[in-house]
């Protein structure tokens, strides 16, 4: 069992040197009852109660644990994957949606705003905002519309509105900022369903704790055997964290992966552990991509829900303390790792998930006869038009 | 003076107004005669915006203001230097507005220092509230700088009472929920929130965010010590032909708003 981890931030949001408040006066308030209404909500059984009913009930879990038999036989490794591509809707985004979607009606606000980059949280919110009776507006970035297509006409006909954001590199940092400026106006009226573990306090715990049923499925699903590794992509970390958080009680070996994009020599990329340094974005003290003086910079990734400078606090957290390890693999590694599941498996993996899938063949050597656990965060139907694109340069 | 002195003394009996541009608009070279302009017409003390990549508080009107300034080459270096220059050469106070990331990769105290340095006299950080300004705090008390601490609608009657016992420089009174931008009107907040702060404190209150016309300042001169106007006159930087339109049309609405308030 690792040491230190961390049941809850501090009460200043904390994991360690991480994580934090940083955010303007006006949502000072409205972040402080948000931390003590979770809290609540999250002690409250029927609360409880009624968010494992709608997983269950419209979600869909438990998302099956799958041994994916012909690709380990060719790997030399035992792969199970984690199969929240199952999971309505398509991704692991939905546990988090339906959970802040609940509790934004505890709250009793009418309206929901969310960001999205690959779309998947964007219609995740959209899909719990209709199952509940809320209006919906999501923020995505104007290169993320065009390559998320799908997506963005997945919304609409959700009743959502997709408004697009156009200033700065038009992805998910610009959509998060947007998002929040929506928020510092409207917050007495409406919750910022924000998509991953990231953003001020209580964002990061929130949202860790809506996504940690992952770990906790596959903990009973593994049994006592466990396994040796377990992997994750990570973008802002949510699927990752909540995959790695109830493992963190054993000794699985963890290993989180970020978008190398081009090649981290290249400068294109979005691994803000490995090669960004502690600052603060969008509320929370984290690793980032940034200049030496502090200016955020953009990141880079074929795969638009990783493609993100910054990361959740509470993995940098992880990062410091040795509890994690995090690895990065690139656009080509990834685009071959969708062919290679979708061909040997029947498969076809969200971008974003085909990174902790590439992590894995591309040590196959190393992990020989090892079980290896892989969260397949999501399905690729989205990710087709890029995909199409790549092969044609 | 110290700079925390600085800013107390600009606050007299008529409402003081402090105009916020950001450096570097419309280029480097161009910047500091357009704060002298805005002297000339009466300014008590500035704003000058650090530009950032990515200003949370900042509506679209700044957040472009921003991206100009860091395309014409406004790095930290530069931006600070035109505080310095300011400072010298219009003799108000001059506060920095950034946003926390760049001042805690420079480091606390080397950038209170820097600041002190060229003659700043205090600092604006909209994204450093309270419980996280501990360090800034003490890297400003240490180099005579006035630090901001700010209010606003949502603002709970307790966190008032320890925004004015860390007795800050003055204290900014968001008028309006939401980012920087020119609103048609006043937002009904403000005088409970002038009401609530005044009951509780002697520091000075300067209320900003949404104060875009003259009459709207004059409406509010009595709720305040001071006045932040800044998106009316990135807008009319952003507007002008060059920089010497740029310095007439802000030496105009300076004066305006200063009429509005005495
Ligand atoms: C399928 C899928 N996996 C992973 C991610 C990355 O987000 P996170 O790191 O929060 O899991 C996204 C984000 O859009 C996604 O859609």
């Amino acid at each position: 069992m690792k040491t230190g981890r961390l049941e809850r931030p501090d009460a200043n949001g904390r994991f360690g040197d991480y994580g934090g408040s940083f955010a303007p006066e006006t949502l000072m308030p409205a972040l402080g009852e948000l931390a003590d209404e979770f809290e609540r909500a999250w002690n409250d059984p029927d609360f409880k109660a009624e968010y494992e009913r709608w997983l269950a009930n419209f979600v869909g879990r438990p998302t099956p644990l799958f041994e994916a038999r012909r690709l380990s036989e060719s790997l030399g490794v035992r792969l199970l994957l984690k199969r929240e591509d199952l999971a309505h809707t398509g991704a692991h985004k939905i546990n988090n949606a339906i959970g802040q979607a609940l509790l934004t009606r505890r709250m009793g606000k009418p309206r929901v705003i969310a960001e999205t980059g690959a779309g998947q949280h964007g219609v995740a919110t959209a899909t719990a905002a209709a199952a509940l009776g809320l209006e919906c507006q999501v923020y995505m970035g104007t290169v993320d519309i065009e390559r998320q297509a799908l997506n963005v006409q997945r919304m609409e006909l959700l009743g959502s509105e997709v408004i697009p954001v156009s200033f700065g590199a038009g992805t998910l940092k610009d959509a998060v900022s947007e998002a929040m400026r929506d928020w510092v106006r409207t917050v007495d009226t409406t919750h910022y369903i924000i998509g991953s573990a990231v953003g001020p306090h209580p964002f990061p715990w929130m949202v860790r704790e809506f996504q940690r049923v992952i770990g906790e499925e596959c903990l009973t699903q593994l049994g006592s055997e466990l396994c040796d590794v377990a992997v994750a992509c990570v973008g802002g970390g949510s699927n990752s964290i909540g995959l790695f958080y109830p493992l963190l009680e054993t000794e699985i070996e963890l290993v989180g992966i970020e978008a190398a994009g081009e090649g981290i020599g290249t400068g294109k990329h979005g691994a803000s552990i490995i090669a960004g340094r502690p600052g603060v974005l969008h509320g929370t003290r984290t690793y980032l991509l940034q200049d030496d003086e502090g200016q955020v910079m953009e990141a880079h990734s074929i795969s638009a829900g990783l493609d993100y400078p910054g990361v959740g606090p509470e993995h940098a957290y992880l990062f410091d303390s040795g509890m994690v390890a995090y690895e990065a693999v690139t656009d080509l590694e990834a685009l071959e790792a969708v062919d290679l599941l979708s061909r040997t498996e029947g498969i076809i993996p969200a971008l974003e998930s085909a990174h902790a899938l590439a992590w894995v063949s591309k040590n196959a050597a190393r992990l020989a006869g090892e079980t290896v656990l892989v969260c397949l965060s999501g399905r690729g139907d989205k990710d087709l038009q890029t995909i199409a694109r790549s092969r044609a340069t | 003076m110290s700079g925390f002195a600085a800013i107390r003394s600009a606050f007299g009996s008529a409402t003081a107004l402090f105009p916020f541009l950001t450096a570097g608009l419309p280029t480097p070279a161009d910047s500091v005669r357009l704060f002298e302009a805005m002297a000339e017409a009466g300014a008590d003390g500035f704003e000058v915006g650090i530009p950032y990549s990515d200003p949370l508080m900042d509506g679209p009107v700044i957040m472009k203001g921003s991206e100009i300034a860091l395309a014409a080459g406004t790095n930290r270096a530069v931006a600070l230097d035109i505080v310095g220059e300011v400072a010298k050469r219009t003799g108000k106070p001059v506060l920095a507005m950034t946003y926390v990331n760049p001042v805690m990769q420079t480091g606390w105290t080397q950038y209170a220092s820097d600041l002190a340095e060229r003659g700043g006299a205090g600092i604006i950080v909209p994204d450093l509230p309270l419980q996280e300004s501990s360090e800034l705090a003490a890297a400003c008390l240490a180099e005579g700088l006035g630090l901001v601490q700010f209010v606003s609608p949502t603002t709970t009657d307790a966190r008032i009472g320890r925004v004015a016992d860390a007795n800050p420089a003055f204290i900014y009174g968001v008028t309006d929920m939401g980012v920087t931008g020119e609103r048609t009107s006043i937002s009904p907040h403000v005088a409970s929130l002038s009401e609530r702060v005044r009951a509780q404190t002697d520091v000075p209150l300067v209320l900003g965010v949404g104060i875009s016309t003259p009459e709207q300042a004059a409406t509010v001169k009595n709720l305040a010590d001071g006045v932040i106007i800044g998106t009316v006159l990135v807008r009319k930087v952003l507007e002008a032909e060059n920089a010497a339109a740029a310095a007439v049309a802000l030496k105009s609405a300076v004066a305006e708003f200063k009429a509005a308030l005495s």
